[in-house]
């Protein structure tokens, strides 16, 4: 049975069939045309520096977003190190300002040794200046008698 | 002694298949597979998609993925249904694929209807019967356009392919009966645009 049989037998409506055997028609010719013609080979290099500039910008993002995190890391660190010697210091300068209590600047000393008794000796030091600043400042009354000790101890 | 013998080298002479001799038959089944059938796959999915490139790329998918799953292939129904059924499927996913990515730039290469009904075999025809072919071909691409998956699916297998309503069932995992009913509604969509009723 042919195609044209086949669709009289099955559609009713004369002008239906018609279009749908032109239908059938077209779609193999044009099928036929599009199976039939020549290929021609496309190169992918138009799209190799598209890949190349994406990995790049890719490769960029990541090493930037980890050397911030890096950089950032650092910062962290350094800024711990600096709060926990001002830490130190403070709690040095309480101690000295607080002679009274001898048993926690020991356990501060323990603590934090370095910057603590570096910070402790500056301090002493400044404390013995001022001590001999302060020893060597006398009431008026007594200058005669300190200018004698003084010219004692030098001669 | 003699008998055991003698079965056992009329045994021989039956020989049995070697695994690579097995393959070698089956590559040539398929080859032979191939060149009968692609034409069709490929006017199938050119019809259905409007686009001659994809419509060879699926081609070309449909027949990797056969020659994957030939030894498979246990030959319940033709070759033709197995293959359409796979060919159907690809489109399914493509379409599917497309509408995930909807982001990306993807290059519409689909023609228009015009384009498409200006394909006709010019045959014995007039200038106005061509003239009146073309314009019922482009009305029938019009009234596909705007046919559901399923129903231009069906339809196009059942008025292009020209396949039997029982092949189209097994192709498209449907039942005759709704196989008939998609076409029934193709149909009538087709006939209400050939009267510009719609």
């Amino acid at each position: 049975m042919s195609w044209r049989d086949k669709l009289a037998g099955e559609i009713d409506d004369p002008m239906v069939a018609g279009a749908l055997e032109n239908f059938k028609a077209s779609v193999d010719a044009w099928s036929e045309a599009a199976y039939n013609r020549p290929r021609t080979v496309v190169t992918t290099a138009r799209h190799n520096w598209r890949l190349a500039a994406s990995w790049a910008l890719g490769c960029m993002l990541a090493a930037g977003s980890l050397a911030g995190g890096l950089y950032e890391r650092h910062h962290r660190q350094e800024q711990a190190r600096i709060a926990a010697l001002k830490a130190a210091e403070q709690k040095a300068a309480l101690v000295h300002a607080a002679p009274e209590k001898p048993v926690k600047a020991t356990i501060v000393s323990k603590r934090q040794p370095t910057a603590v008794k570096r910070a402790a000796s500056e301090n002493e030091d400044l404390l013995a200046t001022v001590d001999s600043d302060v020893s060597r400042q006398v009431p008026a009354a007594m200058e005669p008698l300190a200018q004698m000790m003084d010219s004692n101890g030098t001669n | 002694m003699r008998t055991s013998t003698k079965v056992m080298a009329a045994g021989t002479a039956v020989k049995p298949m070697t695994a690579q001799a097995a393959e070698e038959i089956a590559a040539q089944d398929f080859a032979s597979i191939v060149e009968s059938h692609r034409p069709q796959i490929f006017r199938f999915l050119l019809a259905s998609l409007r686009d001659v490139d994809l419509a060879e790329t699926l081609t070309q998918e449909c027949f990797l993925k056969a020659h994957r799953n030939w030894k498979h292939f246990r030959g319940d129904s033709s070759a033709m249904t197995w293959l359409m059924r796979i060919a159907i499927n690809l489109q399914k996913d493509h379409w599917r694929n497309r509408r995930l990515q909807f982001w990306r730039h993807t290059q519409a290469n689909a023609i228009g209807v015009d384009e498409a009904s200006d394909w006709l075999p010019n045959g014995e025809r007039s200038a106005e019967q061509q003239i009146l072919a073309r314009e019922q071909v482009a009305q029938v691409w019009k009234a596909v356009e705007g046919l559901s998956a399923r129903q231009r699916t069906v339809f196009l297998l059942r008025y292009v392919e020209d396949r039997e309503l029982s092949e189209i069932a097994k192709a498209t995992g449907l039942s005759e009966g709704t196989v008939k009913a998609h076409l029934s509604r193709a149909l009538a969509r087709v006939r209400a645009e050939l009267r510009g009723t719609r």
